[in-house]
């Protein structure tokens, strides 16, 4: 087994999203199976072979240095979960005692 | 079959040129049809029918004050809810977007307009583009027209749905394994992934960046010519958008003509695991294909078999850096802020709340994938076999100008029979994922319906990067060729949906 429930815990919380016990025990075992059936891209894969990370080779894309416009504020906090005085308002980032 | 609805986008232009019929009229139509059947199909997850009906009289009063028209001027067309449209939600199909309305309009949004395309509404596909059945969608799933009781392939199943029951002649999709050919071959119709980069993806909510691409869907290979020609073309506000002159699909799409063609036909790509009736219609296009003067090879692409594996490595580390972005903070769900809790947990709980199964499963892989100590084996090893699958193209493409295959193994499946096993659900796309780790474009095109099942079948047509003319070439070939034996298009043969009275 590549991947135990408590593997798939810990990377829930690297990812940031909870999961219940019901879901670590349904998906720990699916995500078990999928890791062992691609887990074979190791053994084809020389050492000498060049990544390939896009299709297409790109060298550095520029765009000329101009103003323009921005988004007025309201546009853009026009889908925010929770606006105060012209800002996002996000719940505290620091411990309670600190 | 020669009324409103069932006209392909061609005619309908030519009519609304023509003063035949009114751009108005042939949206309240397709408006109409929408009303009467897809409460059964649930092909849309948003209709838009005043401003569909206010952009289709721009196009008639265009018209009548003598200005030209464009090649698709007054054609509706139904956009996957993928792309970012002003003044409607852009869900992708989560309820993490739900209500959200972009600020901005896609690329490929703002071209549909300055064609004078009309827009009816947003089509549903699988939670945030990942799935192959549209099973995944968080508003629920899309029914094939072809038979109710199975998926109309995925992600872009809304959209492939949408044409097989005539509620619209064109779609836009994306495809990032398959997601516009898959639901092109189960549905019967018409779906072209262009050469990456070859559409902007500038609006369309990203799932894996070096892998999606947006391209048309249609009834016809000219339609989706023609769509493909309005969509494509360097885009400076995508950086990796091609700036080259879009191939010329059009043209393409009318000559129709294999003669002297090279086809090479990829023996990796069929045998076990492949349906009885797949295999027996792919072999009859190939014969066709033959028998209008190309020329067949079959050709060895040996690395092919670990595109899947290579694919669900690459795929889910892309999806797990771009879908960090839902974090509950400036757009989306926003869950468990009681002003106690603190950023990361209401993070950790709008996650929670906001992604499906398969999405929280493809962001933990890839998670996995990009880990300390795994990131060699997994995503480094991923990344030497893409290079591996684009070599077995450019060797192919040495001796062939084209490369065909069945677009998927088998006919569409049943509600339900693959949901529990990812790794069944994930075979879906076994042939249509080689061409998006190479990038190069590849179409479905409709070579007919299986015996077991009566279902469509699709033909996927593989060419180089920057010859999608080439898809659109040989689709046109097979689509004349079959019509001439058939009598008429495969979709004669659907089976009427019952209308329901408004």
């Amino acid at each position: 087994m590549a991947l135990t429930a408590q593997d798939v815990a810990r990377l829930a919380d690297l990812a940031r999203i909870e999961l219940s016990e019901e879901e670590l025990a349904r998906l720990a075992p699916q995500l078990d199976v999928i890791l062992t059936a691609v887990a074979s891209v190791a053994e084809v894969a020389e050492q000498d072979v060049a990544p390939t990370s896009h299709p297409v080779r790109l060298e550095n894309v520029y765009r000329t240095d101009e103003l323009k416009p921005s988004w007025p504020a309201e546009t853009m906090l026009a889908g925010a979960p929770a606006v105060e005085d012209d800002h996002f308002r996000v719940p505290r980032i620091l411990d309670e005692e600190a | 079959m020669n009324d409103t609805i069932h006209a392909t986008a061609a005619e309908l232009a030519a009519r609304i040129a023509s003063g035949e019929q009114s751009a108005e009229e042939v949206t309240r139509a397709h408006l109409d049809r929408i009303a009467a059947v897809d409460e059964q199909v649930h092909a849309f997850l948003a209709v838009d029918g005043e401003r569909a009906l206010s952009q289709a009289r721009a196009v008639d009063a265009k018209r009548a004050s003598g200005e030209p028209l464009t090649a698709l001027a007054g054609v509706p067309v139904a956009v996957k809810d993928l792309f970012c449209y002003q003044g409607l939600p852009t869900t992708a199909a989560s309820r993490m977007l739900e209500n959200w309305v972009p600020p901005y309009n896609s690329t490929v949004v703002d071209r549909l307009l300055a064609s004078d395309l009309v827009i009816l509404g947003k089509t549903n596909l699988d939670e945030f583009a990942m799935g192959s059945s549209t099973e995944t969608s968080a508003f629920g799933p899309t029914r094939n027209p072809w038979d109710l009781g199975r998926i109309p392939g995925g992600s872009g199943g809304g959209s492939a749905a949408a044409l097989a029951a005539f509620e619209a002649p064109l779609a836009v999709g994306t495809d990032t394994g398959g997601s516009i050919r898959q639901p092109a071959s189960v549905t019967g119709t018409v779906g072209v992934k262009p050469t990456y980069g070859g559409v902007s993806r500038y609006g369309v909510i990203a799932m894996a960046s070096s892998l999606d691409q947006p391209g048309p869907c249609a009834r016809t290979v000219l339609d989706a010519a023609l769509l493909h020609q309005v969509m494509a073309g360097h885009d400076p506000a995508d950086s990796t958008s091609i700036d080259a002159p879009v191939p010329d699909v059009v043209t393409a799409a009318r000559r129709a003509e294999v003669k002297g063609l090279r086809i090479g036909v990829v023996t990796e790509l069929g045998g076990e695991g492949y349906a009885p009736g797949v295999e027996a219609r792919f072999a009859e296009a190939v014969e066709l294909l033959s028998s209008l003067g190309a020329e067949i090879v079959e050709v060895s692409c040996p690395n092919f078999v670990h595109a899947l594996a290579a694919y669900y490595l690459i795929m889910p580390a892309e999806v797990s850096s771009n879908l960090a972005r839902y974090d509950g903070m400036r757009y989306g769900l926003r869950v468990g802020d009681d002003g106690v809790a603190s950023t990361e947990q209401v993070m950790r709980a709008s996650r929670a709340a906001g992604f499906g199964d398969e999405v929280k499963r493809r962001i933990i892989i890839g998670t996995y994938a990009l880990s300390a100590g795994y990131y060699d084996a997994y995503y480094g090893s991923a990344q030497k076999v893409r290079t591996l699958i684009r070599a077995d193209f450019e060797a192919a493409f040495e001796h062939c100008d084209v490369l065909v295959s069945p677009a998927t193994p088998t006919t569409a499946f049943r509600f339900g029979e693959r949901m529990t096993d990812p790794l069944a659900m994930y075979k879906s796309d076994l042939c249509t994922i080689p061409a998006n780790l190479a990038g190069n474009a590849a179409a479905s095109v409709p070579i007919g319906l299986a015996d077991e099942d009566g279902l469509p079948v699709g033909l996927q047509i593989m060419a180089p990067t920057l010859a999608d003319d080439r898809c659109y070439l040989v689709g046109a070939a097979v689509e004349a060729g079959l019509a001439d034996r058939w009598g008429g298009p495969l979709l004669d043969r659907i089976p009427a949906l019952e209308e329901t009275p408004r």
